[in-house]
């Protein structure tokens, strides 16, 4: 009997840990081997590195894998190149396990995590392009005023207008404020289609608040602001067109996000990113389109948000030398046209965004709204927090924005408390 | 173990000390050595996959870890149990979503595990019957879903509960409307209850509650996307429980069924008094393999709803995944882990007691 239990616990205990077991997947190794060559050392270091990063798709896989080519071509040292299915797990299994990867994709947020943890080489200081990057992006991965990792594109978000819809309603200028955008999205209602549609999380809301004057933080960081007036005003202006039914969200519409919403025309105007070219393209070619800035709020505050990640190299590894040479070569205006011709992402670097309006005239209005764009919210160890705050805002419709903001504050201030 | 520390005690060569012994003790003895012998692969296996995992995972659960480089760094350092307090006993988003997840969970368990034994015993009994036509293909056809991929099933079911989906479109025939299934974060109890005219709190439920959730909340009931989850729960597993019913039921001697039709029992009778009372082993496994498994589910969750909405569909093992590898708070992650690793132990112990100990009052 007592055996028996004790089988029985032993088994619960197995499978219950099957979680925990997994998330030390890669082995509790030995700390990291590192040898961390600069310099000085005598020969330099040829050891192969690896690259890890999260695809987009083949256009993306391919191109960063001739990018690694014409590495070793050049230096001499090999790239392994891998296209993680779950970056963020197989990026912190590699940390666990001492064998990180010596370059990879970095998200604003963990950067937060990983750079608290002193695990990131702080490497643009030694790089001449350090100073190059539009001010956002740089803000996005500073982490206590050191410049720590270098951002490998641009994101913002923009207004995109259906324009077979929006010619249908008889409409002439795109909308410059908050009030047109209303207005205008109330003209482009009809039975099955929303006038508007916006992604129902922090991501895509926060420029409203911008917008409006309001903020989310401190320029430090300290100290979460979400709570304001201001804020909750934008909130309600937000509401106001959900309760009209001018705006709906996507899960409202039945689709995963607002850029299926504006592909299947179930929605005539949609605030998104650049990313929705690529979607437009591939899933939906016939839909005609045209992007333009965001209106700005009552003030005339104009404001956006932007998203990028980063080269991540982390300090304890095989080849840290070579890999900050990797990242240099991948940094440079020539590699990032590469990049943004391959699979259509916004160089990072302000040189070569110039070269990329010349380009691509049609979307000169990602590039010109960085000017004022604020990085998307990043706080060390605030995942759970802002995925609370994201199931709270997808309910806007039907309660409260100042408890919302409320609820938000208290929660990422807690987290924020904690970091320091 | 006692045998080989002796021998250990004793300090000299093996081979002089079974010479100077009775020739029955060294047969043991040997027999003994070799027993260890053979059990050792096992149990190198067991320690390496079993025993030192959860001892490291117990021992990150009290850390400070921070998930770069080795748990047993110098930089690592004990924190007592900073990271279950931040779970159980302070106030916080931690500890509410702990118990979001816990209270999710419960309602999970609550459904699946009684339907989906139900269920599985109903089709058991309904393919062991002697002169069903195509009892292979029934068989068969009951088991599919339990070796078809859990990703290809959870993404079947996207589509099935889909605003657009099949569901939706049935209930749109008999002249409903679907809700928005892994959109709805409404609770099925607070839906009852609205409909009943009952919309806000009793002050009694709203203002005291049990791990930062107020009763209300707790009392909400399983989300109408967890729904779809359980729905998908019950079509996967029926089967393979099933599999655990049918050959207990063929093991059932025919005489026991006879006698019982002799005596003039009806088949609800010879069902309760007869085929249940023998299907007891098989019942305790399939409801500790289900209550286990139902703690833990884990991978519908990542497939398909990632907790949302509104955290509705949250689970404890979810949550343990979230705050390790999202928020980098490995220790936290790891005393979750442990927290339903108690919760489980405690169920299938109470389970187990509740079971024996009608066993032997019947036999009494």
């Amino acid at each position: 009997m007592r055996s028996k239990i004790v089988i029985a616990a032993l088994t619960a205990a197995g499978l219950a840990l099957g979680a925990a077991a997994c998330s030390s997947g890669n082995g509790f190794g030995s700390s990291a081997s590192g040898t961390a060559s600069g310099a000085a050392s005598a020969t330099p270091n040829k050891s192969a590195l690896t690259l890890m990063f999260g695809s987009s798709g083949p256009a993306e896989t391919a191109a960063v894998q001739a990018a690694a080519k014409a590495f070793t071509k050049q230096s001499g040292i090999g790239v392994q190149v891998i296209a993680a299915s779950n970056l963020t797990q197989q990026v912190a299994q590699g940390f666990s396990g001492g064998t990180p990867p010596n370059v990879f994709y970095l998200d604003p947020l963990t950067f937060q995590s990983y750079a608290k943890d002193g695990a990131l080489d702080a490497y643009p200081s030694s790089l001449p392009n350090a100073g190059g990057f539009a001010s956002a992006l740089a803000q996005a991965f500073t982490y206590k005023s050191t410049f720590t990792c270098e951002p490998k594109d641009a994101s913002t978000l923009a207004l995109y207008i259906n324009t077979a819809d929006w010619q249908a309603a008889g409409l002439g200028a795109p909308p410059a404020n908050w009030s047109q955008l209303q207005a205008d999205a109330k003209k482009l209602t009809t039975g099955g289609r929303a006038g508007l549609t916006i992604d129902q999380t922090h991501s895509g809301i926060d420029e409203f608040l911008y917008q409006n004057g309001g903020t989310v933080t401190n320029a430090a960081g300290t100290k979460v602001e979400l709570d304001s007036a201001q804020n909750v005003a934008a909130l309600t202006y937000l509401k106001g067109m959900l309760s009209q039914g001018i705006m709906k969200f996507p899960s409202q519409l039945g689709a995963g996000f607002s850029g299926q919403a504006f592909g299947e025309n179930k929605a005539a105007m949609d605030v998104i990113g650049n990313w929705e070219n690529g979607e437009l393209q591939t899933d939906y070619p016939n839909v005609k389109f045209k992007v333009y800035p965001l209106p700005a709020g009552p003030s005339g505050t104009h404001a956006t948000l932007s998203f990028t990640n980063c080269w991540g190299v982390p300090k304890q590894q095989s080849n840290l030398a070579g890999a900050v040479d990797f990242v240099k070569f991948l940094t440079t205006e020539q590699q990032e046209m590469t990049f943004a011709k391959a699979f259509g992402v916004i160089p990072s670097l302000k040189s070569a965004q110039a070269d990329y309006i010349k380009t691509y005239p049609q979307y000169a209005t990602f590039v010109n709204e960085l000017s004022y764009a604020h990085p998307d919210i990043a706080i060390a160890g605030a995942t759970q927090a802002l995925s609370a705050f994201d199931s709270s805002l997808e309910q806007l419709g039907s309660s409260s924005p100042a408890t919302i903001l409320k609820t938000a504050q208290q929660n990422l201030q807690a987290v924020v408390d904690q970091d320091s | 173990m006692t045998a080989l520390t002796r021998r250990d005690a004793l300090g000299h060569p093996p081979a002089g000390g079974l010479r100077a012994r009775p020739p029955f003790f060294s047969a043991r003895r040997r027999e003994t050595a070799a027993g260890w012998l053979m059990s050792a692969p096992v149990i190198v296996l067991l320690l390496v996959f079993l025993v030192a995992p959860i001892a490291m995972a117990a021992w990150v659960s009290v850390s400070d870890w921070t998930g770069i480089g080795s748990p047993f760094a110098s930089g690592v350092h004990a924190v007592g149990g900073r990271n279950y307090e931040a779970l159980l006993t302070q106030p916080g988003l931690p500890q509410q979503q702990l118990a979001q997840s816990l209270c999710n969970n419960l309602y999970y368990v609550i459904i699946v595990v009684p339907v989906q034994t139900a269920l599985a015993l109903g089709l058991a009994l309904i393919v062991s019957r002697k002169r069903l036509t195509g009892r292979g293909f029934f068989r068969t056809a009951y088991y599919f879903p339990s070796i078809t991929s859990s990703v290809a099933v959870s993404i079947l079911f996207l589509y099935i509960f889909g605003t657009t989906g099949v569901v939706n479109a049935i209930v749109g025939d008999l002249g409903g409307t679907g809700p928005n299934w892994f959109a709805d974060p409404n609770g099925v109890l607070h839906m009852i209850l609205s409909g009943l005219g009952v919309t806000t709190a009793p002050g009694a439920l709203a203002n005291h509650g049990f791990l930062g959730l107020s009763w209300w909340n707790w009392l909400a009931g399983p989300s109408v996307a967890m729904i779809a989850l359980i729905v998908l729960a019950i079509w996967t597993t029926s089967g393979t429980f099933m599999l655990i019913f049918l050959p207990a039921i063929y093991a059932i001697p025919s005489d026991l069924t006879e006698a019982a039709l002799m005596d003039g029992a009806n088949a609800w009778q010879r069902f309760r008094r007869v085929t249940l009372p023998m299907l007891r082993p098989a019942l305790f496994l399939v409801l500790t393999l289900g209550l286990i498994g139902t703690w833990q589910v884990f991978d519908q969750i990542y497939l398909i709803s990632q907790g949302n909405p509104a955290g509705t569909t949250l689970t404890p093992a979810f949550l343990s995944y979230l705050t390790s590898f999202g928020n980098q708070q490995w220790g936290q992650g790891a005393a979750i882990a442990f927290i339903l690793f108690a919760i489980i132990v405690v169920l299938t112990i109470v389970q187990r007691l509740i079971i024996s100990e009608r066993r032997a009052g019947r036999a009494s």
